[in-house]
């Protein structure tokens, strides 16, 4: 086993071998390094059926037309541009968004930005498991509703939303809506000609191809409309400037084509691992599963030990790579703002890890972390005072703190 | 975030770890912060007749660095009359930890927790006199 084991894939995944290898042959002289913009020579025609190939195998993941992907640099480029660039063309129309308080920052910091320049924004509590409800959604749209932006499946807790059900509303009520995919591609099936959905952000780094490209997918029937954020060349047909990174689009199709390919077994076998850490770590006395377990992508497991601070569990846990919504862990003094609006107190929000697993996790190292959380735990709850004055049958809540 | 050697071997082998009795008149006790703010120190100190500080306990919730301030911190009293313990400054425990900026808050916190239980016991005296 090579440590540290890394129990992050929620955060990032190693890029697969088979797709390093496509990226690689996009690079030097002798490959394919052409601008996929060049129209007159052999290069560029060479490097455009790359990009044109690569789109193909993203569309065919989520069931769309290749003509509905605009390439970006991520999906946080994908979401300024999908909330931006709708909630700017379609102002006219009214200037009310909705989306919910769980969402990532890249959506909710371009909410932020409107706001700033009047727009209004709703943001929708989830309920404990983590889940935004179709009627939460249809309750909040108003006539001068513009855009709801929702996602997929959440990157801390794994939850997974409606996402067909709340598109039946919003196409209804003629609202467009914005879904959040970068934790959901692959891991889940996504068939963009069910899900009544405008626009969606994809990555590639999620689905082990590389950083800094994704995609936003843009319908066309019924057409959808945005305005660009980054101007300059037309490239995207307008929607996205810039010469197309072919490397790295290549590196994004193959991912996809991957996983398209292998999801469906490949998430069999995470579930049971993921099932087998859950079931090595519930003996442990105050273990809370944080958000709904059901509806939950197979590789991520958010789980709060009550009395132990997370930081210092994730020092003792050194030979684990995982997160943890405790302050201390970010910049931010604040525990995770995801733990905290489904509901959890400070206590069990700095208490928590994220453990996702993917592709290239092992049963052995499963085992080992089982065995590695019972004794950091252990070992953290020995030094606890908190610790102490629950076994004393002190109520924390009744306890006078000096906050500071 | 890397942690400096002295913060890894407190953490790693945190020393004195305790609990005393906390009714006992020559136990001082310092119990702050707030589990909201992701750190609880205990501090307990043992106080003799000379006033002198005989042996200390902590248990800390917290992060590494907050672990280590107080570990370090039950180090530094053992031996020290209640008027030295007192001198002891935040800056000191940040300083010989070797605390990043955003960790300074744990060294205070361990400041406080040592004036606390000073308090602590200078007042059961005086209820006893």
């Amino acid at each position: 086993m090579q440590y540290p084991i890394y129990l992050d894939y929620s955060a990032t995944s190693p890029v697969d071998p088979r797709v390093a290898q496509k990226m690689s042959e996009c690079l030097t002289s002798e490959a394919n390094f052409g601008n996929p913009a060049s129209r007159s020579h052999m290069f560029g025609w060479k490097a455009e059926e790359a990009v044109e190939t690569a789109r193909r195998q993203v569309a065919d993941l989520i069931n769309c037309d290749p003509r509905e992907i605009v390439w970006t640099s991520g999906a946080t480029e994908a979401d300024n541009l999908a909330i931006k660039g709708a909630a700017h063309f379609y102002s006219k129309q009214g200037k009310h968004i909705i989306t919910s308080k769980i969402e990532h920052k890249a959506v909710l910091d371009s909410c932020r930005q409107l706001e700033r320049e009047g727009f209004e924004v709703t943001y929708l509590d989830p309920a404990e498991s983590g889940i935004i409800t179709p009627e939460q959604v249809a309750a909040a749209i108003r006539p001068d509703t513009i855009l709801v932006s929702l996602m997929h499946v959440n990157n801390e807790i794994g939850v997974i939303n409606d996402i067909e059900a709340i598109g039946k509303i919003t196409r209804e009520k003629n609202v467009i809506f914005h879904v959040d995919a970068a934790q959901s591609t692959g891991k889940i099936d996504i068939d963009l000609d069910k899900m009544p959905v405008d626009l969606m952000s994809l990555t590639a780094h999620k689905v082990y191809g590389p950083k800094g490209i994704g995609a936003l997918f843009v319908r066309r029937k019924p057409r959808v409309r945005i305005e660009p954020q980054m101007h300059g060349g037309g490239h995207e047909r307008g929607m996205r400037s810039g010469t197309l990174a072919t490397h790295q689009i290549v590196g994004m199709g193959e991912a996809y084509r991957i996983a398209k390919a292998e999801m469906h077994e490949e998430n069999a076998r995470i579930l049971a691992l993921r099932d087998r850490l859950l079931d090595g770590l519930k003996d442990i006395e105050e273990v809370y599963v944080n958000g709904d377990l059901a509806h939950r992508v197979a590789g991520n497991l958010n789980i709060s030990f009550n009395f132990v601070e997370g930081e210092s569990l994730m020092m003792a846990l050194r030979d684990l790579a995982v997160s943890s919504g405790s302050a201390c862990t970010s910049a931010s003094l604040e525990p995770s703002y995801v733990l905290r609006a489904i509901g959890l107190n400070d206590e069990l929000a700095h208490s928590s890890l994220r453990i996702s697993l993917g592709r290239f996790t092992q049963e052995s190292e499963i085992d080992y972390a089982i065995g590695k959380i019972h004794e950091a735990v252990a070992k953290l709850r020995e030094l606890s005072p908190l610790w102490d004055m629950f076994k004393d049958g002190v109520d924390l809540n009744q306890v006078k703190w000096a906050a500071h | 975030m890397a942690y400096s050697d002295k913060v890894l071997d407190h953490y790693e082998n945190p020393r004195n770890v305790g609990k005393m009795d906390d009714k006992d008149i020559n136990v001082g006790t310092g119990m702050v912060g707030a589990p909201a703010c992701g750190d609880v120190m205990r501090l307990q100190i043992r106080v003799n007749d000379q006033g002198v500080i005989e042996d200390a306990k902590f248990k800390t919730y917290g992060c590494g660095s907050a672990i280590a301030s107080s570990s370090l911190l039950t180090e530094w009293v053992k031996g020290r009359s209640l008027e030295e313990a007192t001198l002891i400054r935040n800056k000191d425990i940040a300083e010989e930890l070797g605390l990043p900026p955003v960790k300074i808050h744990c060294s205070v916190l361990a400041e406080d927790a040592i004036k606390a239980a000073i308090e602590d016991v200078k007042n059961k005296r005086k209820a006893q006199q």
